[in-house]
């Protein structure tokens, strides 16, 4: 029981993770058709972006593999 | 269920710290630090050889420069010369032609004084000769006139009559 | 941030050479699978025991006091304690897989788990407060697979600087015109613009960080002998080094970096609420560090060990192909996020250091 809410939590996590990481693929994806030139630099700034929102996915999960112990 | 996300074995943190602090400190001194020398140093030698490369070919454009220039001067100078040369030439031609119009111009004047002192004598001559020639004549004529008495004495008596005492 | 140019050049050759290394890895998992099964089966005396793909999971991905190489042969690794009387020092072998308990010098210990060891008392019980007096300091399974990349790396790297010092100034060849658009990435792509003019400082710690995370990633992808420990999915490990980015940031932060914590641009009344959520701030940073890179490296383990299981799990060989197509996916899969990772730490690295030592005009 407690191992199956523990999945929804992760399943929670990545649902998030997604849409944020998302956003800021697609708006990076955007930036970069617009201005072709500041390529490498939307792409560090989007890999940092990412990296945050992962960051805050991963907690959730390790919370949720927690439960599970 | 064994994660070890709450517990992490102290073994395990204490050999990858001495591990990796090793591996940090012996990398840094034999790898990092000569290949990140070698790398900034091919770096600059390439830089360098950019920077001389740049030299040489302003070197290059001032010295085509200056060539230009010396040619562009030298031409100049030509023309100058050429053109001085002309003037002179002119110059002379014109002065010759004067000359010449000048000597011309006293030639036919002495011709011209010749001319009229040729003329001068001749007609002094001339005059001479008509005088000596109208003397014979009159000579001849009064001879001839004075052979007779009495037209002497109608001369003298004609003369007479003209002039009156006051 | 462009690094094409380092999965670009060779790319048909790393294809290749992945390619072959996935298919083994496959076949290899799927043969200590069975074995794992052959084992459970024969061991049991009862009818046929029910494979476990958690255990089976969990095993592989945490650390082990021998080496395993086939079947049931592994390399026994030294085991050191530390208890309050003394060191002990003995091979792992001596408890023949938690078999049996070894007789030590100041007590008798038993392998619990696979993994624990534990003081066994007189009656033949575990003794849990002697226990927590042993330290235990064992060359386990990833502490030899560390030392392996370590040494892996002092090697490839001293022969790099040697090439270096040899053609000096000429154009790079072989191994290092391999290694030298990664080294000039890290400094260029990933030092120079997140820390600034002051890079040279650290570019060896970020140097050591990407290279040491990034090959102890590819080991763990290989599934035989010198390879399998999953190193950097161990959360000891990507503790220490996420510890040691703490300090290096915080030791290295300029007055402008310890006002914008202490004395941040607020209210006065603000700094009650400002003040704990920026220290806050100065830990969760290495934290995420730490738990990114151990999450990551662990979740690739587990799916490819999952994709694996299915084939036991369905207890069909038709299931296998199917299997083996996603795993070789995985597999080529997890080879970029091995090197997305160690990118991602050091840059996030380079970031938080260039963030201390940056200076306000």
């Amino acid at each position: 029981m407690v191992g199956s809410i523990a999945a929804i939590g992760a399943g929670l996590a990545v649902i998030g993770a997604g849409l944020g990481i998302g956003q800021v693929g697609g708006k990076a994806m955007e930036g970069i058709a617009r201005q072709p030139e500041a390529a490498s630099k939307i792409q560090t700034a989007m890999i940092i972006a990412a990296a945050l929102i992962e960051g805050a996915a991963l907690f959730a999960i390790v919370v949720s593999l927690m439960g599970l112990q | 269920m064994s994660f070890d996300i709450g517990n992490p074995s102290i073994g395990l943190v204490f050999w990858t710290f001495v591990a990796f602090l090793l591996l940090l400190l012996l990398l840094r001194k034999f790898a990092w630090k000569p290949i990140m020398e070698a790398i900034g140093e091919r770096e600059k030698s390439i830089e360098d050889a950019l920077t001389s490369a740049e030299k040489a070919k302003a070197e290059m454009a001032r010295l085509t420069n200056e060539n230009e220039q010396l040619l562009k001067a030298a031409r100049a100078e030509r023309d100058v010369i050429l053109k001085e040369a002309k003037e002179l030439k002119d110059q002379i031609v014109a002065d010759a032609k004067h000359l010449a119009q000048a000597e011309g111009a006293k030639l036919i004047e002495q011709a011209r004084k010749e001319i009229d002192d040729q003329k001068k004598r001749a007609l002094a001559e001339v005059k001479n000769q008509v005088s000596s020639l109208s003397l014979e004549i009159a000579r001849k004529v009064l001879q001839k006139e004075f052979e007779d008495e009495r037209k002497q004495e109608a001369l003298v008596s004609d003369l007479l009559k003209d002039v009156k005492l006051n | 941030m462009d690094f094409r140019h380092f999965f670009d050049s060779k790319k048909i050759s790393f294809i290749a050479i992945f390619a072959v290394l996935t298919t083994f890895s496959a076949v290899q998992a799927a043969d200590t699978a069975t074995a794992d099964t052959i084992a459970a089966t024969s061991h049991g005396a009862h009818a046929e025991e029910e494979f476990e793909p958690t255990n089976m999971i969990m095993e592989h991905i945490s650390d082990a006091h021998d080496w395993h190489l086939w079947g049931h042969t592994s390399i026994p690794l030294p085991v050191i304690l530390y208890t309050d009387k003394g060191f002990e020092f003995f091979l792992s072998s001596e408890f023949h897989h938690g078999e049996h308990d070894y007789h030590g010098t100041y007590y008798n210990y038993r392998l619990v788990d696979k993994k624990k060891i534990q003081v066994v008392n007189t009656a033949g019980g575990v003794d849990e407060e002697a226990s927590k007096k042993v330290w235990d300091f064992s060359i386990t399974k990833n502490v030899a697979s560390m030392f392996l990349s370590v040494i892996l790396l002092l090697l490839v790297f001293t022969s790099v600087a040697q090439a270096y010092k040899k053609r000096g100034a000429k154009a790079p060849k072989g191994l290092q015109s391999f290694l030298e658009p990664v080294i000039l990435f890290v400094r260029d792509d990933i030092a120079r613009p997140n820390i600034g003019h002051k890079y040279a400082r650290f570019m060896p710690l970020l140097l050591t960080i990407f290279f040491f995370i990034w090959i102890n990633n590819l080991l763990g992808l290989i599934p035989i002998f010198p390879g399998a420990a999953n190193v950097t999915g161990n959360i000891a490990v990507t503790f220490v080094l996420a510890l040691i980015v703490l300090v290096v940031v915080n030791f290295s932060g300029n007055k402008y970096y310890w006002k914008h914590i202490l004395l941040p641009d607020v209210p006065w009344w603000l700094y009650p609420i400002m003040i704990p959520v920026e220290l806050v701030g100065v830990i969760s940073k290495p934290f995420a560090l730490m738990i990114r890179l151990f999450a990551n490296i662990t979740a690739g383990h587990i799916i490819i060990l999952s994709l694996i299981s299915l084939i036991f799990v369905f207890k069909s060989l038709a299931i296998a192909p199917v299997s083996l197509a996603f795993v070789l996916f995985m597999n080529v899969l997890e080879l970029l996020v091995a090197a997305l990772q160690a990118f991602i730490f050091t840059l996030l690295t380079a970031l938080f250091i260039g963030m201390a030592v940056e200076e306000h005009h």
